[in-house]
């Protein structure tokens, strides 16, 4: 798949960058990463607690302090998330990759077929993309914009428990607990929801970190400076 | 229509004092946590309110709920309370039985029709045309519907009733189904545990025929004077959680202290139920109390939500392997950081491969 972009560049000279990532996404993206860290480490030892210790309970507050990091945390991830959406809207055309998949577009079937076989070592080149390739279209899609999602919804219907009835987490979000089987199975779902962004956060570094070495773009530097380089 | 007696006439009939009664309203206002005012409309309404009937039938159930109720912590509510119910209808309480028993439900259909208040305490098997449960001849499905088309309101008294419980746990061969599945166009009030707490049974059922209406349900449908909580909220070890404090095994010094239990499975923060502010058997204990986590048994499907003693359980949709969110995350994150690491290897040699080749090129 020839692309556009590549071929209004004579192909002699060197591809000049293209600006990709616009500020508010790079800004979103290292806080929703940062976020979801914090939250992944303090959601892992909400559910399996450190050792106990001892001493008066007065003195201490350790569970305390890691459910408020988590909340205070989960409200950068929630309102970030938001802030990506509405991005979505009025940014880029590249800003709008994560708000769907276009799945009515066989060209993008196609694109994602070359994409699976280029990492499959099918076929030596990536097929060109200037944001995300298909590929990693969908495994955003799947796993920020998804399963973010799922992740707001189930921990603010959590949140609103401990808020009480009748609260606006309560109001807004308690509707998931009967939905999703009480209040036990909606923690679990919360809890196996993190280990889908870890399995996220691995593939993701790796891909990226890989993109850099083998492809001939830029990746992990134009989500910095938002410009997508190239090497040919 | 002739005369209805009251309840208090009911009670007074009974031998229980004018002194008694009035102590009997101040409590059960205090129970359902309304201001002492109430004590004085409670009495009133019960003192001039026509008695509502409560028939109360037995599904597939324990009787739990039946032996709960009876010890209501104060002998004077379960006296009047029982003096109230035991008048119509409730085959493991009354003194009549067999036919005569039978009879006493179609007349309070006649007498009272789309008057009374239906209790249930159990559930009905829907498998084989529901003849894992019959009672008088007849599945009791069929009795449940034929009452449930007369009565006012339905009380679904605990786990069994409201959510399906322990007969309904997979893979529910009977296929116990909890009562608001089953009776589609009448109010149910679900009022789970296994047992429910003896003052909340009682402070439901003089609530509801004391103001002749529904208590205010939350989203599933339990009253939220009693259920409006979980027992994590108002836990008097609450401190030690927050602390960090845990008891790691039973026989631990953190257990002698009365460390948090969360880590031994304690499903108190899951589970809504007064347990902690009403306690069992008159305030003398509860689960926690006594040093062993809450079983969450008044939560629905608590059966299958796997082991009462780990704070990471199973699913309960995942057969009976032992699969924890936990475990699941970890094999998946697992998958993926071995995937990753073969296919670094893989890309590794492709790239070496293709540089070299692309260097014989250029020579």
């Amino acid at each position: 798949m020839a692309s556009s972009a590549a071929g209004s560049v004579p192909k002699s000279a060197y591809r000049r960058p293209l600006y990709v990532f616009e500020a508010p996404v790079r800004i979103w993206h290292w806080l929703h990463a940062l976020s979801v860290v914090v939250l992944s480490v303090t959601g892992y030892l909400i559910a399996n607690p450190l050792p106990s210790i001892g001493g008066e309970a007065s003195e201490h507050f350790l569970m305390g302090n890691l459910r408020m990091i988590h909340f205070i945390a989960a409200y950068v991830f929630a309102i970030g998330f938001a802030v990506r959406i509405y991005w979505g809207f009025v940014g880029n055309k590249y800003s709008r990759e994560l708000l769907y998949l276009p799945v009515w577009r066989g060209e993008w079937w196609r694109a994602l077929f070359e994409e699976v076989k280029y990492y499959l070592f099918l076929r030596r080149e990536p097929p060109h993309s200037d944001a995300h390739n298909a590929l990693a279209q969908s495994a955003m899609w799947f796993f920020n914009t998804l399963l973010g999602l799922f992740m707001i919804v189930s921990g603010f219907a959590l949140y609103g428990e401990g808020l009480g009835l009748g609260s606006w987490a309560d109001t807004g979000f308690g509707w998931a607990i009967p939905l999703l089987g009480g209040s036990q199975q909606v923690r679990m779902l919360h809890t196996l929801g993190m280990w889908l962004f870890i399995v996220f956060t691995i593939l993701h570094i790796y891909m990226a970190i890989r993109a850099d070495i083998m492809s001939s773009q830029s990746s992990v530097s134009a989500i910095i400076s938002g410009w997508r380089t190239y090497r040919d | 229509m002739p005369v209805q007696e009251t309840f208090y006439e009911v009670m007074r009939q009974h031998g229980i004092t004018r002194r008694s009664f009035l102590k009997f309203c101040s409590l059960t206002a205090a129970g359902l946590g309304l201001g002492p005012e109430f004590a004085g409309k409670i009495a009133y309404a019960l003192e001039t309110k026509p008695r509502t009937p409560v028939i109360w039938l037995h599904g597939l159930e324990c009787t739990c709920c039946t032996e709960s109720f009876i010890r209501s912590g104060n002998p004077l509510a379960g006296d009047v309370i029982l003096s109230m119910i035991s008048l119509d209808y409730d085959d493991t309480l009354m003194a009549a039985a067999g036919h005569q028993a039978e009879e006493l439900l179609e007349q309070t259909i006649e007498k009272y029709d789309g008057q009374y208040i239906l209790a249930c305490e159990g559930n009905p098997p829907l498998n084989e045309d529901g003849m894992y449960c019959i009672q008088g001849g007849k599945p009791y499905v069929e009795k449940l519907r034929h009452m449930a088309d007369h009565c006012k309101a339905i009380i679904a008294w605990g786990s069994c009733a409201s959510w399906g419980c322990v007969q309904a746990a997979r893979p529910n061969p009977t296929r116990a189904t909890p009562i608001h599945k089953v009776i589609l166009d009448k109010p149910v009030i679900k009022v789970p545990g296994c047992p429910p707490i003896a003052e909340v049974m009682t402070g439901v059922i003089t609530y509801m025929i004391a103001f002749d209406e529904l208590p205010e349900l939350d989203r599933q449908g339990r009253p939220k004077m009693f259920y409006s909580q979980r027992l994590h909220d108002k836990c008097y070890r609450r401190p030690h959680f927050d602390a960090g404090q845990f008891v790691e095994r039973f026989d631990d010094e953190g257990a002698r202290k009365g460390y948090c239990l969360y880590k031994v499975g304690c499903k108190g923060p899951t589970t809504y139920n007064a347990c902690s502010t009403l306690e069992w058997n008159g305030g003398l204990s509860w689960p926690v109390k006594s040093g062993h986590g809450c079983l969450g048994c008044a939560e629905d499907n608590f059966w299958d939500k796997g082991s009462f003693y780990s704070a990471v359980t199973n699913f309960g949709s995942l057969g009976g392997a032992e699969a924890t969110a936990d475990k699941i995350g970890g094999i998946l994150a697992g998958a993926a950081a071995v995937g990753v690491a073969a296919h670094a290897a893989a890309s590794a040699i492709s790239h070496i491969k293709s540089s070299k080749s692309r260097g014989a090129r250029h020579e």
